[in-house]
């Protein structure tokens, strides 16, 4: 193969799609941040009288973002100590924590056939939970913090497991379903947090006390970062969740029955058992996710436990192709993201909503090859036959 | 009016399904288009409805050069279309239907439904149909929907007519009966593109044949030629029709269904009664028109149809109530009529289909670890036994033919340890070749001292394959005979006439 | 055929709650007032004593659960539509008298508010209907709202012309839809997943857009004028009606066109009738000549341009500015009366209208101090949805074709 046919092919493959999907979203969210910038706006004002004014604003405001953002994200060069230097990345991995555990959940379901989207009522289920285990005893670390992890994979076992009955027994739609239990998830905790159940004592606002000391994920790298042992889980849940997908039978049945649920019904598949199972163990992820938050990052329940990342574990796993190690990737890369985004914002004023838009572009773009082929003027892959 | 096809050419990717083609069809004729499934029929006739456009080649209407982009230009040049699969919204009704895409309107677009009843009405008396205008297509039998489908291709004034495999899901008789009106258009010199693979029904309606095979011409016939002559022209080879056995050597009646009876979820009775034994080393065919409970008998057996009641025993085990699972165990070999649907996993490897119905336990699994060498050594066995034609064991399915995917589902069922093999038309859509080969393992299962039990829509399977025929007609068996009984009177059990 | 059983079981456990509410029905009388101030006549404000009333409705209620036993299982009939109805409305009065009981109610203010609310969850629905009868499943209404909150927000405050709002409004609407469109017809990226990603898109957006241009300039891009109530000439001064019906704003009044006109477009003419047909069976509609493609753009965003003018609603109606995520799931709460309401424009606009009155009586709840927590009045639209779709109030299906995108060999 020549030189030329060799970059081609490299090219037209599908392996480049993702790269170049990142950097269209990159160029998309500079735009955005260059036309909301004060200073590109007052130069452009006059940009006939001097067009180099504004096209070092544009600069200078989207490399002043872009530069927050790594710092932010991987390694902090203008910071003072060693220690502070790192600390991006670790925040990167804390953020990540949560968004690759529920991600990894839903990448369960979505092999399977099965369209979670109800990772944010799962999370919050096994938030409520790990919490609950958390706040109502104490107990010697050994015992209670496992116990409470278990707790919230529980709660969000049952939550998730709970749709896929549902959709066993009654054949509504899980997408309907989740969405809604989303929903329903989040006005039970407000509630709950009014009552004496979770809600501290002497408080007026919908947040518990901290969980118990013994309950709580230990810090991995000390004090002064917010990385914890939740990483650990996570890190396990990937190479679980590729054993349990690809190399357990228990596994071969949840791809055949998301494959084609039809075959996999002839072939002896108990389909509502499957339904429960998938779900339930798409839920557990999930809750892991949420026991996570209360007992390592958050420490105590809040309304807003479950912060949007039930939402962006459905992007992580798209960016993932469902994949568990591209879970794990995607799951790094919006951490950063949202790690980056808070020095963004600090230091150049950038709202950390533009992540928000970043992701979701990321997304699109993946989902839709030819789009960046023709952004790009990639070449075609060869034909396949139909 | 006179249609002309010259060196149409259709390719998808590198296969060529239409290559260079020509074909003429006279108005006041019915024009056969004979060939193989695969031969690419179908495509031809896509192209010339406008479905596909041709890679090549053009399309004369009374000698005019057609260019269509769409259906709507072929439709509106004259041509009309009766599809295989029918082309009809189940929640609409028949006037609705027949109206699409040049409904009658009053002011502001409101639809005059008033005036497509009347359309409907009067092209139904023309040919003695009796449907209701209001009625919901999914409602009606086959054979109505059908007859929808031909009012909806009259409807827009069509000169040229194609009928696209029209006869698979009806009974000899409504056969009988649509060759009639094929005969009463054609004698309103209307041109008729008959297609079709059945030899029985080219002889009998065509006054002109083209057959085509592997997407090219090879040449036209005559009715009046032989079925063996078509035959051989079709597959480009001598071909044997009839389905080599020996002598049936028969052993006790293992497999016992008795006063099977079960109805749908709308609750009218699919099965109806049903009862019947068969003996090892016995192939039991059921024939009959698809859609009178044939695929519910075949659910039921499997675990999958509900509302069931009566027995099925195997050995004297009962089977009914248990799961798919238990009754797979149970020894029962199953081939679904679908197999992309129900037989197979499309994007799994040839290994993993393989696996399907045993992933869970050795050798295929030790505990739920899956044991993916000796899958891997069991795969590349069995695609040596069955001939399976594909690159390697990590083949997904879908890359395979129909042919190749039918040897996957037969090579799995078949290695398991069966007392029984349940086979709902398997041939369905295979070229003749991969018939052949799918008639010797059945063949061999029946001769390994099983009992072997067949669903068969095609009158001349069932009777070449089958040791005992039954008929099924709405939900009941009408009868059980020996296969040499005269074809005028199985078709007649098939439409229900039980004397 | 046998009758379902689920009508007299649900209708049994709903009595069986009622009966559970009665004893605890706290104070003597509950006072319902119905007259406003502009009526043509006026009527006195009703009192009943709550318990007794309570006592009497969980009567009714029996006796039409034993009444819908006996047709189902001696009889094998359907219980008739009608007595479901007189049972729905007597468990709401119910509920209301246990809630208000001790206070006074203000109907017409309560039912007003009740479609107030209920606005962009009607505009919500009639862009899903137009979206999944043609084959799309439409998940981005909430962002086709959101995006309508804010365009409208912007434009209604350079321009102070509310009109020109909603029709930035509407533009809006449609492009959110395009983007639908595009991915999920051209691209054909799977159609939840093109939904949940856009809607991430147009919060991030908004947001971005309103924390770094309108937080700076509030005065001139979100400040924008406000819809003004019209009182209809005499339809307005009729009791009950003409206050919660005709006394509203324009917005309201577009609604009850869109309804009306969504409901006639799909079912009476040729573009519904093709429209309906390319949701069902798409193959089926390119063979007679219909472009599939054409008419799942033009459906889908003409359902984008009432959600994006019903998002004005929020800044024009409700707020007077446009907030972060404003519409705080209004979109899934749409999607779940379109569902609720079968598909049917009609039908989901009274969903959305029960989801609307779940909303408001949250509000007069608190007002009143009532025994119910406000988060479940807030729960309901999502619980009843969740039990529509799992069948037991009935079959729900959707188009067939919905989800799948149409792919021309």
């Amino acid at each position: 193969m020549n030189q030329q046919k060799l970059i081609r092919e490299i090219f037209s493959g599908n392996a480049v799609i993702p790269i170049f999907a990142v950097l269209a979203s990159f160029i998309f969210g500079g735009i955005l941040i260059a036309f909301a910038n004060e200073e590109v706006q007052e130069a452009s004002g006059y940009f006939f009288a001097r067009p180099m004014d504004t096209i070092t604003a544009v600069l200078n405001s989207v490399f002043g973002a872009y530069d927050a953002l790594f710092r932010g994200s991987i390694f902090n060069y203008q910071a003072a100590t060693p220690q502070a230097m790192i600390k991006p990345i670790t925040e990167t991995l804390a953020f990540a924590t949560p968004i690759t555990l529920a991600g990894l959940g839903l990448a369960v379901g979505f092999r399977s056939g099965l369209f979670n989207i109800g990772g944010q009522g799962q999370i919050i289920f096994g938030a409520m939970f790990a919490g609950y285990v958390g706040l109502s005893f104490e107990a010697p670390f050994l015992i209670h913090m496992p116990m409470a992890v278990l707790a919230g994979l529980i709660g969000g076992a049952l939550w998730g497991g709970l749709v896929g009955l549902l959709k066993a027994t009654t054949g509504a739609n899980e997408v309907v379903v989740t969405i809604m239990f989303n929903y329903i998830a989040l006005l039970l905790l407000t509630y709950l947090l009014k009552t004496p159940v979770f809600q501290a004592p002497n408080q007026v606002n919908p947040i518990s006390s901290p969980v118990a000391e013994s309950s709580r994920l230990p810090g991995i790298l000390g004090d002064g970062f917010r990385l914890h042992f939740g990483l650990i889980i996570m890190l396990a849940m990937v190479f679980v969740v590729w054993w349990l997908l690809y190399r357990s039978s228990i596994g071969f049945q949840f791809r055949a029955l998301g494959f084609n649920p039809n075959a996999a019904r002839t072939a002896g598949v108990n389909i509502p058992l499957t339904y429960v199972l998938v779900m339930a163990v798409s839920g557990a992820l999930a809750g892991l996710a949420g026991a996570s938050q209360v007992l390592g990052a958050d420490k105590q329940l809040t309304v807003g436990i479950s912060a949007t990342f039930g939402i962006d574990a459905i992007t992580v796993a798209l960016l993932g192709r469902n994949n568990p190690f591209g879970v794990l990737a995607a799951g790094i890369l919006f951490g950063g993201l949202r790690s980056g985004a808070v020095l963004m914002q600090a230091n150049q004023g950038v709202p950390v909503d533009i992540v928000l838009v970043v992701q979701s572009t990321i997304v699109l773009f993946i989902a839709a090859p030819p789009l960046v082929r023709a952004l790009f003027r990639l070449p075609k892959p060869k034909a396949v036959q139909a | 009016m006179r249609l002309e096809l010259k060196q149409i050419t259709k390719k998808f990717g590198d296969f060529t399904a239409n290559d260079k083609i020509d074909l003429v069809a006279e108005a006041g004729q019915i024009h056969c288009l004979l060939g193989e499934n695969g031969a690419g029929k179908s495509t031809l006739m896509n192209v010339l409805y406008g479905l596909y456009q041709a890679d090549g080649g053009e399309i004369l209407l009374d000698g005019q050069v057609q260019n269509f982009s769409g259906p709507g230009d072929a439709m509106a040049a004259g041509i009309g279309m009766v599809h295989q699969h029918f082309m009809l919204v189940p929640v609409f009704t028949v006037a609705e239907n027949v109206i699409l895409g040049h409904e009658p309107t009053k002011a502001l677009g409101f639809l005059d439904i008033q005036a497509a009843r009347e359309r409907v009405r009067e092209i139904s008396s023309r040919f003695g149909f009796d449907i209701d205008p209001d009625a919901i297509v999914g409602d009606l039998s086959v054979g109505v929907q059908q007859r929808v489908e031909i009012i909806k291709a009259l409807l827009g004034d069509a000169k040229v007519l194609i009928f696209d495999e029209p006869t698979a899901v009806l009974t000899p008789q409504e056969t009988d009966e649509l060759m009639g009106i094929m005969r009463q258009l054609r004698d309103e010199g209307k041109s008729i593109v008959f297609i079709t693979h059945k030899l029985r029904e080219v002889r009998e309606v065509a006054d002109k044949i083209t057959v085509i095979r592997l997407g090219k011409v090879v040449g036209e016939a005559s009715p009046t030629d032989s079925s063996e002559h078509l035959a051989s022209m079709m597959v480009g080879r001598e071909v044997d029709l009839s389905v080599h056995k020996n002598p049936a050597n028969l052993g006790e009646a293992s497999f016992k269904v008795n006063n099977l009876t079960a109805f749908n979820s709308a609750g009218s009775k699919v099965l109806d009664d049903v009862s019947f034994e068969i003996q090892k080393g016995e192939i039991f065919v059921i024939a009959g028109v698809q859609g009178n409970g044939q695929t519910e008998l075949a659910e039921a057996i499997l675990g999958i149809q509900e509302r069931v009641t009566g027995s099925i025993t195997l050995e004297g085990k009962e089977l009914l109530g248990k799961s798919v699972k238990k009754v797979l165990d149970s020894g029962v070999g199953f081939v679904p009529e679908d197999r992309t649907e129900d037989g197979l996993v499309a994007d799994f490897t040839i290994a993993e289909n393989l696996m399907l119905d045993r992933s869970d336990r050795p050798p295929f699994a030790r505990g739920v670890q899956l044991q993916l060498k000796k899958l891997h050594q069991f795969a590349e066995e069995k695609l040596k036994q069955f001939d399976i034609r594909a690159q390697s064991i990590f083949s997904k399915a879908k890359q395979l033919s129909g042919g190749n995917q039918q040897k996957v589902v037969l090579a799995r069922e078949l290695s398991r340890d069966l007392k029984v093999l349940v086979a709902s038309q398997p041939t369905r859509g295979l070229d003749v070749g991969s018939i052949e080969f799918v008639h010797e393992q059945i063949v061999a299962a029946r001769d390994g001292g099983i009992p072997v039990l067949i669903v068969a829509t095609e009158l001349d399977e069932a009777t070449q394959l089958g040791d005992r025929v039954a008929v099924m007609y709405k939900g009941k068996i009408v009868g059980i005979v020996s296969p040499d009984t005269p074809r005028e009177e199985l078709g007649k059990l098939m439409a229900g006439v039980t004397k | 055929m046998k009758q379902s059983k689920k009508t007299p079981i649900a209708l049994a456990l709903l009595t069986f709650l009622t009966v559970l509410i009665a004893p605890a029905v706290a104070g003597d009388e509950i006072e319902i007032q119905i007259a406003t101030k502009t009526d043509l006549f006026p009527i006195p404000n009703l009192v009943f004593a709550a318990q007794g009333f309570v006592i009497f409705l969980a009567v009714l209620m029996l006796v039409l659960a034993v009444w819908s036993f006996y047709l189902t299982f001696s009889k094998n009939q359907k219980t008739p539509l009608i007595a479901t109805v007189v049972f729905g409305i007597a468990f709401v009065a119910s509920v209301l008298v246990w809630l208000f009981a001790g206070a006074t109610m203000t109907l017409t203010t309560l039912l007003a508010g009740s479609l107030a609310l209920a606005v962009p969850l009607i505009f919500g629905s009639m862009s899903g209907a137009l979206s999944e009868r043609v084959g799309i499943i439409n998940i981005a209404i909430e962002g086709q709202l959101l995006a309508g909150a804010f365009t409208s927000a912007v434009v209604a405050s350079i321009t102070d012309s509310v009109i020109l709002g909603i029709i930035a409004a509407m533009l809006a609407g449609v492009l959110v839809a395009a983007l639908l469109a595009v991915f999920s017809i051209k691209y054909l990226v799977d159609q939840i997943i093109t939904g949940v990603v856009v809607n991430v898109l147009i919060i991030g957006l908004t947001s971005f857009l309103f924390s770094t241009l309108l937080a700076d300039n509030i005065t001139v891009l979100n400040q924008p004028p406000r819809f003004e109530r019209i009182s209809i000439p005499v339809l307005g001064q009729i009791p009950i009606i003409g206050p919660v019906l005709f006394n509203q704003t324009l917005i309201v009044y577009l609604m009850y066109v869109a309804v009306i006109g969504v409901f006639l477009a799909l079912f009476k003419t040729r573009w519904g009738l093709r429209v309906r047909s390319v949701g069902e069976y798409p193959k089926a509609s390119d063979t007679v000549g219909i472009k599939v493609f054409r008419t799942r753009y033009i459906s889908v965003m003409i359902g984008g341009a009432l959600a994006g003018l019903g998002g004005s609603f929020f800044t024009l109606g409700q707020v007077g500015a446009f907030g972060k995520e404003m519409t705080n799931g209004a979109g899934y709460i749409a999607l779940a009366a379109l569902i609720f309401g079968r598909w049917n424009p009609i039908y989901a606009a009274l969903a959305a209208l029960l989801f609307g009155f779940a909303q408001n009586l949250q509000y007069a709840v608190q007002i009143v101090g009532s025994p119910l927590p406000s988060e479940f009045l807030l729960m309901l639209p999502y619980v009843l949805t969740v039990i529509a779709v799992a069948g037991l109030v009935g079959k729900v299906r959707g188009p067939a074709a919905a989800g799948k995108p149409y792919i021309k060999s």
